[in-house]
Order: structure tokens, then C-alpha cells, then sequence
């Protein structure tokens, strides 16, 4: 009995200090998904609205006290801090809890998104807000469910291809859809007439879809029909029970260091649009330049990085984000993913205090290592493609420049560009005439990434696709 | 019933577990307070005695985000290696003066360059050179081209370098420009011509 009780103070103790796993809301729209940070306030969960609407659309915002002012495309809305009052559009509207400024950011409690995100963005949105879960307009997957016998199969068709992680354990297989605007199949359990596999459970916790098969016997999983297929069958007799991960057909990333570099953010693009591979430089811990006392680098690549991939998919490029919130990755894995991804083309994005503009660098090749036959050196990957970066960096510049950015290409030790197959270029934005604040300012960052995405789709057939 | 004595003995090893980690922290803290101490101490080297001799130093400019070929003349010592360490103090010197083009901590300087044959040198910059250096792709590679242009320039022989901070290797300078391989001098030039 004493034992037990210490051996329970003990696990008391480390379960006081085990991490506890962040809270956050998908997002997905047409174009794009993303997760955002939620935290709590006061008892109430909030998300920063400009964060959410920023790779949505045009976006910027003002602060004037207590007073914080939101422009999306043509609507504003008005916002004070501490009330429940807010005025969109003309028209007023009330939160579930007090508006926040905090460091700038304007946090609207995460129960209110229901409200108020129809009022910006013109259309319906589907909030699910105990899963954390916002699907705007109709890019919801609704999974369908067909059981075959002789043998046992179970087919869910999903209409779009989905990229889950599958874990398959005794009596169950589970598949996790992070990426993919999975939705409610129409009742959270819905029973098979088999005695095989029984029946299939759907949640949402924390931004993610779960789809819980139960069976009575081990099954595996295959996907087919381009991704929008997954197949579950009896595992071979001679097989053992699986009890690790399933891969899917494409793995899909995380923001954790592996082993093997995982596929990229965002799922596998259509194969009928270039695929740009957009990185925003640092995350996590790794802050990148300390612009001002507030202002860290790394916060500075992501929201550039969310404006650039909303304007290279404008104009026909299917973009992979690396990073999509704020995460450290290391820059062999970077470099892993985008060479996993045979993208045609790979954008690096930087931001610094000193000088003022852009600067489009391509790589400056080390001493060059050994190649050797269809293998390439790691350091001196870049080498086959650098004239087709030099091509790129040159139309960027060219386009900074009709935005009256200054601007000029360059060459940079900066990795992971020698390490990459495809050609890839870096953006290092500096102030602008405004100071440090263009920085910090989407208007900046968008004319910026308009920019950048004009001239990278001016090349695009130069540059080629890569095998 | 849990019995009193293990409570209190939980309860103990709890506030010993939170005394000793604040006591950690403390010592950690005294220890970094020594150490930036010592480090804002150290002496940079002195300028070698001497007749001097006329050099090239490629000096980095941040506003024009470029080098500059700037003729000196400098005193130098007889030795390659030790001639090497001077020119590249030399340079450290323009950018520790406190308006200069190019900003370096004051602290910064070069440990020591090993010339290894065939053409090969190590610059050996101290840790505060690039703890303190500013943070950035362009001010960075600026750094690095400068110190590499003007060694190769007047180092004949020179066609590869490499930079170590503290006697080992370092991922970057500052977080930016990458210092795991050597640099190749002709690319290097190649690119600094191009600016």
C-alpha cells in the first residue's frame, strides 16, 4: 500500500511536467489549409484574426489604442479591446467574450468565428468549433462507405484525394486526416453488416479527423483512384498483426525530425500544375534575426510565405509549404522534403533590419563535392540547376523592381539552396520607406510577394519540371 | 489512508526538487555572467610593428550591400601565416572603428589563419566575433566574402577557405550564411565581381 502510493506521487509528478500538446484551429479554404495557434484567455479560447484571414486574402490592420481596425479585401471591421462589440462591415455584431489586443495582434475568442468570418469573407463557412475545425465554403470531404464480401473489404471513397496517417492495431485501424477537410460521414458511428469489420467511428479533436474502423481481424490498408480511394482488406493469414504505422501513398509531414524526410505540408499536389515549394525561413526556437524588440524573423517568413503561396496559386502553381505555423525544421530535412516533391521551383524567404528592399539570392556553390552517376553530391546538388535560379532570380528582380522595390540578385552561402535539385532562389526582404514597420505590414509583405510571384510565374516554362 | 510519514516525505522531495532547480539557475546564471566577463576582456591583438606594405582590402559596405577594393598599407610580419592573421586584423580593424560601413563587435577578432598546402586556409575567428554579429543573409555573406576575398587577393595561392569560430566548426555565422564547407575563392570572386 506505501508503495503504491509513492509509485502514484511519482507519476503525479511527471505528469505535472509532461508537455502538454498545443491547442490549435485548421483551417481550410479553397486554395489553402493552415493551422493557427489557439490560446486561452481569461477562461476563453481566442485566435489571432489577422493571422486567419492573412492567407486568405488581402489583409492588414491598424492599431489606434484600444481601438484595432481589420481591412479584408473591400470590409473592415472595428474591434476594442475589452468589449464584446464589434462592428463589421456597418454592421454590428456581438462576441462571446471581450476582443484582446495583445502585442499588436488583435485575439477574437475562437467561439465568435462562426459569426464573424461569413461577414469578411462573403460566403458560409463551417465552424466546428469542439474539434477546432473552420471548412470555408464547400471544400468539406464527406467519406462514403462500402462493404464488399469474398473477400471482406471495406471501400471509402472520398470524392478528392486525402492524405492520412494509418495506424493499424488489433481491432482497429485508425486513420487521421490532418490536412484533409474530412468531414462527418452524417452519424459519428455508423455499424456494418459484417462480421469482419464492424463498424467505423468519426471525431475531431484539436484540428485533426479521426476514422476509427473496428474488425475482428487484422487489416491493411491501400490507397488507389489517384489518393481518393482507401481500400481496407483482411491482411494475408501469413502475415503478423501489424502493430506499427501503415504508410499512406504519400507520407505525409510533420514538423518533427525523421529519419527520412516526409513528403511536405499540403498533401500531393494535382501532377497538372508546377509544383513551388514555398520556405519560410527559421520557427520554433529558432527565432532568425531579432528585427525589433518584438519582431522576430521567423514571424516575418511565415505570414510573407502564407501571402506568397496565395499568389503563386492565383497564377496556376501548386504550392507546398514547408512550415505553416511556427515550428523549427532542420535544413537537411527542408531540403529533403522539397527534393521529395519534385518541385519545379523552391523559394526561400528571409527578412532582415539592415538595408532596405530585396535581395534575390541563388546559391554560392562550396568547393564541389564528389558526384557519381545519377547520384549527386549533397553540398553541390544546386550546381545542374543554378542558370535556371540565376533565370528565376533575375525575373523576381525584375518584377521587385516595377514595384519600386530596390532590389538586386546576388549569391549566398545560404543553405539548404546547394543542397536542392530544382532551382531555388532566396528573398531576403529588408524595410521598405517606411522603416522596420514595413516589415512587420501585409500590405508590404503583399506587394512584396505579388512581386515575387509575378516573376517566378514569368519563367515558369523556362525553369522545367524535375524528374 | 495515506500515512503521514510519506506525506511529509513527498512533500519534502517536492520542495528540495523546486530549491535545487531554482539553485541551478542561479549558478547557471552567475556562470554566463563570468564567462561574457571574460569574454568582454580579452584583449584584441596588437597591430604587428614595422615596415609596411602596400595591400588590397575588400571592405564591406551595408548600405551599398557590396565590397570595395580599398588600397592600405599595413605593417607586416615575415612569416605567411602570421601575415595572413595581420592583413585580416587589418580588415577587423575598419570595422570595429564606431563608424563604420560595415559594423563588427568590438570583441571580434581573428584566433589565427592556418595556411595548409596546397591552397587551403582555416581563418579562426574568435566566438564573439560571431555571437555578436548581426544577424542577417546580406550583412553575413558580406562578412564572410570580405574575409575571404582579402585573404585570397593578397595570399597568393590561395583557392580554398574555410571558417571556424573558436577552433570548431559552426553551422553559420549568425544564423544566415552557412560555414560547414569551404569556400571555393574563384566562386567567391566570381560572385563579388557581380555585385
Amino acid at each position: 500500500m506505501k508503495r503504491f502510493a509513492l509509485a502514484a506521487a511519482m507519476l503525479a509528478l511527471l505528469a505535472a511536467a509532461a508537455p502538454v500538446e498545443e491547442k490549435q484551429l485548421a483551417v481550410f479554404a479553397p486554395l489553402t489549409s493552415y493551422t493557427l495557434p489557439v490560446v486561452e484567455r481569461a477562461g476563453h479560447e481566442y485566435v489571432g484574426l489577422l493571422e486567419l484571414l492573412e492567407p486568405l486574402g488581402r489583409v492588414s490592420s491598424e492599431l489606434a489604442g484600444k481601438r484595432w481596425r481589420i481591412r479584408y479585401d473591400d470590409t473592415e471591421g472595428d474591434f476594442e479591446a475589452g468589449r464584446n462589440q464589434a462592428r463589421i462591415h456597418g454592421k454590428d455584431i456581438s462576441l462571446t467574450a471581450p476582443f484582446v489586443i495583445e502585442n499588436s495582434r488583435g485575439l477574437v475568442p475562437l467561439a465568435s468565428l462562426g459569426l464573424l468570418l461569413p461577414r469578411f469573407l462573403g460566403m458560409n463557412v463551417d465552424f466546428h468549433e469542439s474539434g477546432r475545425r473552420l471548412l470555408v465554403g464547400n471544400v468539406g470531404i464527406r467519406p462514403s462507405f462500402h462493404v464488399e464480401s469474398g473477400p471482406t473489404r471495406l471501400v471509402l471513397n472520398f470524392g478528392r484525394a486525402v492524405n492520412p496517417t494509418i495506424a493499424t492495431e488489433p481491432g482497429r485501424v485508425r486513420m487521421v486526416f490532418k490536412r484533409d477537410p474530412v468531414t462527418s460521414p452524417g452519424s459519428q458511428t455508423i455499424a456494418f453488416e459484417n462480421q469482419s469489420i464492424t463498424q467505423a467511428n468519426y471525431s475531431e479533436a484539436n484540428g485533426q479527423a479521426e476514422l476509427d474502423v473496428a474488425a475482428s481481424v487484422p487489416l491493411i490498408a491501400a490507397f488507389s483512384n489517384n489518393g481518393q480511394t482507401i481500400t481496407l482488406s483482411a491482411a494475408p493469414a501469413a502475415a503478423k498483426t501489424a502493430t506499427n504505422p501503415v504508410a499512406s501513398s504519400a507520407t505525409p509531414a510533420t514538423a518533427t525530425p525523421t529519419q527520412n524526410p516526409p513528403a511536405p505540408a499540403g498533401g500531393v499536389p494535382a501532377p497538372s500544375r508546377p509544383i513551388a515549394v514555398v520556405d519560410a525561413a527559421h520557427g520554433g526556437d529558432e527565432r532568425g534575426a531579432a528585427l525589433t524588440d518584438r519582431l522576430a524573423e521567423k514571424d516575418v517568413t511565415l505570414g510573407f510565405g502564407r501571402l506568397l503561396r496565395h499568389e503563386l496559386e492565383q497564377r496556376g502553381f501548386a504550392v507546398v509549404m514547408l512550415r505553416d505555423g511556427d515550428v523549427n525544421i532542420p535544413m537537411d530535412q527542408r531540403a529533403g522534403m522539397a527534393n521529395g516533391a519534385h518541385a519545379a521551383l523552391y523559394v526561400c524567404l528571409h527578412a532582415a533590419s539592415q538595408g532596405s528592399g530585396a535581395i534575390v539570392y541563388t546559391s554560392l556553390l562550396p568547393v564541389e563535392g564528389q558526384s557519381a552517376g545519377v547520384f549527386r553530391a549533397w553540398n553541390s546538388a544546386q550546381a545542374a540547376t543554378l542558370g535556371n535560379s540565376r533565370t528565376a532570380a533575375t525575373a523576381i528582380v525584375q518584377w521587385l523592381q516595377k514595384a519600386d522595390f530596390t532590389t538586386r540578385a546576388a549569391s549566398a552561402s545560404l543553405r539548404p539552396l546547394n543542397n536542392l535539385v530544382m532551382p531555388a532562389v532566396a528573398v531576403e526582404l529588408a524595410p521598405g520607406p517606411g522603416g522596420l514597420e514595413d516589415l512587420a505590414s501585409a500590405n508590404y509583405q503583399q506587394k512584396a510577394a505579388v512581386a515575387v510571384a509575378e516573376g517566378l510565374a514569368s519563367v515558369r516554362d523556362k525553369l522545367g519540371a524535375q524528374p | 489512508m495515506i500515512p503521514r510519514h510519506l506525506v511529509l516525505s513527498v512533500a519534502v522531495m517536492l520542495v528540495v526538487v523546486i530549491a535545487m532547480g531554482i539553485y541551478i539557475r542561479h549558478v547557471r546564471n552567475e556562470a554566463r555572467k563570468v564567462e561574457s566577463a571574460d569574454a568582454d576582456v580579452q584583449p584584441v591583438a596588437p597591430p604587428a610593428a614595422g615596415p609596411t606594405e602596400a595591400v588590397t582590402l575588400y571592405v564591406a559596405y551595408d548600405a551599398a550591400g557590396q565590397l570595395r577594393a580599398q588600397a592600405a598599407q599595413i605593417p607586416l610580419p615575415g612569416g605567411r601565416q602570421q601575415r595572413a592573421e595581420e592583413l585580416l586584423r587589418a580588415l577587423l580593424n575598419i570595422y570595429r572603428q564606431p563608424e563604420a560601413g560595415h559594423p563588427l563587435a568590438a570583441a571580434s577578432d581573428v584566433r589565427s589563419v592556418y595556411l595548409v598546402d596546397p591552397g587551403a586556409a582555416v581563418i579562426d575567428i574568435n566566438s564573439a566575433f560571431a555571437d555578436e554579429h548581426r544577424s542577417g543573409v546580406m550583412v553575413e555573406q558580406l562578412t564572410v566574402d570580405s574575409l575571404v576575398e582579402t585573404l585570397a587577393v593578397n595570399v597568393p595561392g590561395i583557392q580554398r577557405v574555410k571558417i571556424l569560430v573558436d577552433g570548431k566548426g559552426r553551422d553559420t555565422l549568425a544564423g544566415h550564411a552557412d560555414l560547414m564547407d569551404w569556400f571555393d575563392v574563384e566562386t567567391v570572386k566570381q560572385a563579388v565581381g557581380g555585385q
